[in-house]
């Protein structure tokens, strides 16, 4: 059952649209395409998880844009929140 | 797509139809009600403002009431003035007259004779104004004629992921078709300026979209208030909102994907054909509708999480949520349900069709759900302002 959405197709992180329980699928569409991730963590409903390893200071990118950086390296399934992501707007700006 | 509307001596065509009974101040609030109620087909809202203000600010008032009168779903205008107010009859006739050339009437107070002779007069200049308002016919126009608000408002985690997507998709068509669409709520793109700012058609909008971000902390911060801070707030948090990027792209996304070709200050006359632009509003839901309708917008179209009853005096503002336990229980108010984008029954491309499919029923009359229950609340936004 589909538990779970990624907006843009650049998304690196894709959100709970239902509770998902550490050890069951993450399931999502990207593309038309179904694709299913176990979860490493619980994760809360509209909270996130990686659908990909994401090592420190990458971006996090939802909607096709970086919402952040990541703060220590995130493994596909696990939650993406405060813990492990920082805003990043200063550098940004910097290079405006 | 095409849609049927009002053509006005002005060039610019409305979706409604309607006399203002505008109230230049406070003072002569309570008197446009009576004489609008006296006059079908005519409407009016209560002003808070118009008097007793420093400069910047009453020209935020004048600015509200000029657009008003020049938005293209009003057929005429009558201004009814105390008489001793800031916002003085011929400021007011002169700010409308700059923006507009539709049909004018002015009713002092104090000059009539108090308030039941000025009631008589201007009942019957609406009646008649209703009259001929009445005998004018539609006709068939592009939809480069539409100038669409967006907003949103009691925005929950499903705004982001649906309800402004799907309008997103809907203001790109809008563009498309060689119409405008306005981003609205200053407030909303902090943390995510610098994206919105990549999308400048030229570098002056790029500078123009720092500029009414800066400005708006800069004014909060002589009142000792930190936008930022706190911000994502604990409970946006526990919801799973992790930057201040984050939630600012939810709202963001109801500007789609388009380049941003202008940013208009607070209610400034926006220009047709302009394909997507920023007007520098609060996020405060009233203030900011009212803004995009004194722009000239004919339609809004407002996303809701927790759904909101706002509506407005002169413009249908269409409802949508992303949140199906919220449109199950707020459907007498809620026009449209986007969340089968998250549940993966509709596609976003089927949900923005929908969605435009519902601007042009509406723009060619259809009652929102708003205007069917008579909402026409709004506020003018102030120099110590919303957020």
């Amino acid at each position: 059952m589909r538990n779970a959405m990624i907006i843009d197709a650049k998304d690196n992180v894709a959100v709970a649209i239902e509770p998902i329980a550490k050890g069951d699928n993450a399931v999502y569409v990207c593309e038309g395409r179904e694709v299913s991730l176990p979860a490493l963590e619980d994760i809360t409903i509209y909270h996130k998880l990686a659908t990909r390893d994401i090592a420190k200071g990458e971006p996090v990118v939802k909607y096709g844009e970086h919402i952040g950086v990541a703060s220590s390296d995130i493994k596909a399934g696990e939650h993406v929140h405060v813990h492990n992501v920082e805003g990043h707007r200063e550098d940004l700006e910097a290079k405006e | 797509m095409t849609f049927y509307g009002y053509k006005r001596p002005d060039g610019r065509v409305g979706v409604r139809n309607y006399v203002l009974i505008l109230p230049a101040s406070v003072c002569a609030s309570d008197t446009t009600r009576i004489i609008a109620q006296q006059v079908m087909g005519s409407v009016t809202f209560n002003n808070q403002q118009g008097c007793s203000q420093v400069a910047s600010d009453q020209q935020l008032t004048m600015d509200v009431m000029a657009g008003y009168a020049a938005n293209p779903n009003v057929y005429g205008t009558v201004v009814v003035s105390l008489g001793c107010e800031n916002c003085q009859m011929d400021l007011v006739v002169k700010a409308i007259q700059e923006r507009t050339n539709k049909p004018l009437k002015q009713v002092i107070i104090q000059e009539a004779g108090g308030t039941l002779k000025a009631v008589d007069m201007a009942v019957r200049y609406a009646k008649e104004m209703v009259a001929e308002a009445s005998l004018l016919q539609k006709e068939e126009f592009p939809l480069s004629e539409l100038i669409v608000g967006t907003e949103c408002g009691g925005s929950d985690p499903t705004s982001g992921l649906a309800a402004n997507p799907v309008i997103g998709e809907m203001s790109d068509r809008i563009v498309a078709a060689g119409g405008t669409s306005i981003l609205s709520e200053t407030t909303e793109f902090i943390g995510a300026e610098h994206i919105l700012a990549r999308r400048a058609a030229t570098p002056e909008v790029h500078d123009r979209i720092f500029e009414i971000v800066h400005r708006y902390e800069a004014a909060l911060r002589l009142v000792g208030e930190e936008v930022r801070e706190g911000n994502p707030s604990p409970g946006n948090k526990a919801g799973g909102i992790t930057t201040l990027e984050e939630k600012s792209l939810g709202c963001i996304h109801k500007g789609g994907h388009s380049p941003v070709n202008a940013v208009y200050d607070y209610a400034k006359q926006v220009e047709a054909k302009q394909g997507l632009v920023i007007m520098d509003t609060p996020g405060n839901d009233p203030s900011s509708v009212a803004a995009m309708v004194a722009g000239g917008a004919q339609v809004v179209v407002f996303s809701s999480g927790r759904g909101t009853p706002t509506g407005n005096p002169i413009a249908p503002v269409i409802k949508i949520t992303g949140n199906k336990l919220t449109f199950a229980k707020m459907e007498d108010n809620i026009d449209l349900d986007a969340s089968p984008l998250i549940y993966g029954t509709k596609t976003l491309e089927e949900l923005g069709g929908d969605l435009l499919n519902m601007v042009v029923e509406t723009a060619c009359g259809k009652q929102t759900k708003a205007e069917s229950l008579g909402f026409t609340e709004m506020a003018i936004a102030r120099v110590c302002n919303y957020v």
